[in-house]
């Protein structure tokens, strides 16, 4: 890389600043939001600095909500999102994983058109099928209940996708090391492929979490019982509909708590993300 | 006992015939090269022997045993790959114990098993290393580590050096051979790399487009070559072939030239003469005008052309030729012992 000098290495940084800037600013504004009260969110100017009800807003948003109104506690809600975001990202890595596994390692009758078939469903987003699931997860009377919530997200074409991709690129001659040296293919799966994957694993777990952490229109359709919304669907529905007054403080503080697991999640994988995304180990 | 047959082995991919039908027996012991260009067949084979490919038709025995059905852990054979096909993240220790592990062994023979051939390789030290911090040849003792520990009958190597540069694989050329004499273990190695096969084996199969031209000591196949694809196979510069006729005692080349050669075969031939054959004589009737000389070091390779016909020859001569000294013309004498001769329609030698 070209050391940039003088003038144009603080332009470039003047630059870097003022995007950051203007990225942060309604982050700020957000927990400006959430330290004030009320009134001083409502009436113009909205204050640019925190106020002294941080402690305040968050524990009354932890612990009761938006006081029972609409929605369950934060705290209920973030543990009810952790779980669907767990179980999508680890159900999705076993599953892709594993068909991946199969369609790149075993010869079967029809697996390129098994391979295409999955693929296709790349080109179904969740909106298209939505009504379908809907059907189908409320027969099994799956509505409400975190297994509904998470099944139907689980699939995942790109996930698939991505390990066949890094399959293929593992080399031959491994996998036939592996076979003189007697790894019959459960064998090869468990002490080979996974650990080599771990750092694509690690990836794309980041991926699907903040996938699953974010989803919003599935939660929103299935879950009626308060006590199984998801963070960023309560966080909604917090804000109250015509004649309702919203406390925007503690919605505020809501929205600033349901965006710190994926910080931390991001944080603290990075290395491995971007390890797992640029090169690989062979 | 732990020798390997091979009974008219054949291979086709779909309707693509490799493998023309191998007949191969080699002893308990023995140090076998498979030379031949790429595409031969040569890894083909290998791979056969090793149980990562099916076999067509024919049969492969291992200490008298029909192998042609057995996964490759059954077999007992170590292969070493060309790319070395470590797992990247198994330290030095683990990449040569995970065959044994999963053989059942007990874990204090699997230790004793690996220290020793750690010994061996020179790679005690590096036992705790993974893969990505050891240098090319370490990589590749490695490779052969696992091989050792496993005790097979017969040890495979895909084009092992390959990979490795020049002064290195030479080097590891001789630890192999090395290895092999103390251990005692038939092997099959095969490569592109006819120097490696001379300096390797006790016997050299030269193989051709799925066919084995010539299986023999290197000595053999180089003195005596059986067919014109060994004879310019084998040996650098490769040897001259021109078109002659014989008359039972002498041959006169293409280009009037006479010679005297062994035989007593009359009529159209192909006359071999390897280059460092042609020596220089100012009395010889093989007359060459020089069109470019290449030094290269103890001798000189010299690109020409036959007098009076625009046959391409090489020789080489010992030493350094000045390119200021050298002659337009050199003459060059041959003895007749040394003359090669090939049927020109069946590429068989004659005599």
């Amino acid at each position: 890389m070209v050391e940039k000098k003088g003038i144009s290495y603080w332009l470039t940084h003047a630059g870097l600043t003022s995007g950051v800037l203007i990225l942060f600013f309604p982050l700020w504004l957000a927990f400006v939001a959430s330290t004030v009260t009320n009134e001083e969110v409502i009436h113009p100017p909205m204050p640019l600095w925190p106020g002294d009800k941080l402690v305040e807003n968050y524990s009354r948003a932890l612990i009761k909500g938006d006081s029972g109104q609409t929605s369950a506690s934060v705290a209920r809600m973030l543990l009810n999102t952790s779980i669907v975001a767990i179980g999508i990202a680890v159900g999705k890595i076993a599953i892709s994983f594993t068909s991946a596994f199969a369609i790149v390692f075993f010869r079967f009758p029809a697996k390129n058109i098994f391979f295409w078939l999955i693929f296709l469903t790349l080109m179904l987003p969740v909106e298209v099928r939505i009504l379908p699931t809907y059907e189908v997860v409320a027969s099994f009377g799956l509505l409400n209940t975190y297994s509904g919530l998470i099944f139907p997200l689980i699939a995942s074409a790109t996930a698939t996708f991505l390990f066949r991709q890094f399959f293929m690129t593992v080399p031959d001659e491994i996998i036939e090391a592996a076979r003189i040296d007697g790894a019959k293919p459960m064998r090869f799966f468990i002490d080979i492929l996974i650990p080599i994957s771990r750092t694509n694993i690690a990836a794309l777990f980041i991926i699907m979490f903040i996938y699953g952490w974010n989803q919003f229109l599935w939660p929103l359709l299935m879950t009626t019982d308060t006590s199984m919304n998801t963070v960023i669907m309560g966080v909604e529905q917090m804000i109250g509909g015509q004649d309702d007054v919203t406390p925007w403080p503690v919605v505020m503080a809501a929205s600033i708590m349901a965006m710190l697991p994926p910080i931390i999640v991001v944080v603290s994988m990075q290395k491995l993300f971007i390890r797992g995304l640029t090169d690989s180990e062979k | 006992m732990a020798g390997l047959i091979i009974k008219d082995i054949q291979k086709s991919f779909g309707k693509t015939k490799v493998l023309h039908g191998i007949n191969m027996e080699i002893s308990d012991g023995e140090f076998i090269v498979i030379v031949g260009p790429s595409g031969c067949g040569k890894s083909t084979l290998l791979r056969m022997i090793a149980g990562l490919e099916n076999v067509t038709s024919g049969e492969i025995l291992i200490d008298n045993l029909n192998v042609n059905n057995k996964e490759p852990m059954d077999r007992n054979i170590a292969m070493v790959f060309q790319n070395y096909a470590l797992y990247p993240h198994m330290s030095v220790f683990k990449n040569m114990a995970y065959g044994l592990k999963i053989a059942g062994i007990p874990k204090l023979e699997i230790s004793e098993r690996v220290q020793e051939a750690a010994k061996m390789l020179e790679l005690g030290e590096l036992l705790e290393r993974k893969p990505r911090e050891l240098s090319g040849g370490q990589r590749q003792r490695v490779a052969m580590g696992r091989a050792i520990v496993r005790k097979p009958a017969v040890f495979l190597f895909d084009e092992p050096l390959s990979n490795l540069d020049a002064k290195l694989r030479i080097q590891m050329r001789l630890e192999i051979k090395s290895l092999q004499q103390r251990l005692g273990t038939t092997s099959l190695f095969v490569t592109h790399d006819q120097v490696e096969a001379m300096t390797l084996a006790d016997r050299m199969v030269v193989m051709n487009e799925g066919v084995a031209e010539q299986i023999g000591s290197p000595l053999d196949v180089f003195q005596k070559p059986e067919t014109i694809f060994s004879a310019q196979f084998i040996g650098s510069p490769a040897m001259n072939l021109i078109k002659g006729v014989t008359d039972g005692q002498s041959i006169k080349l293409e280009n009037g030239v006479l010679l005297k050669c062994v035989t007593n075969f009359s009529g159209e031939v192909l006359a071999g003469l390897r280059p460092e054959d042609l020596l220089p004589d100012k009395k010889g009737e093989i007359i060459i005008q020089i069109d470019m000389a290449e030094p290269i070091g103890a001798s000189t390779i010299l690109h020409g052309t036959l007098k009076n016909s625009d046959i391409k020859i090489v020789s080489m001569v010992q030493g350094l030729v000045d390119q200021k000294d050298m002659q337009k013309e050199m003459s060059f004498s041959i003895s007749p012992e040394v003359i090669h001769l090939f049927n020109r329609e069946s590429g068989k030698r004659i005599n």
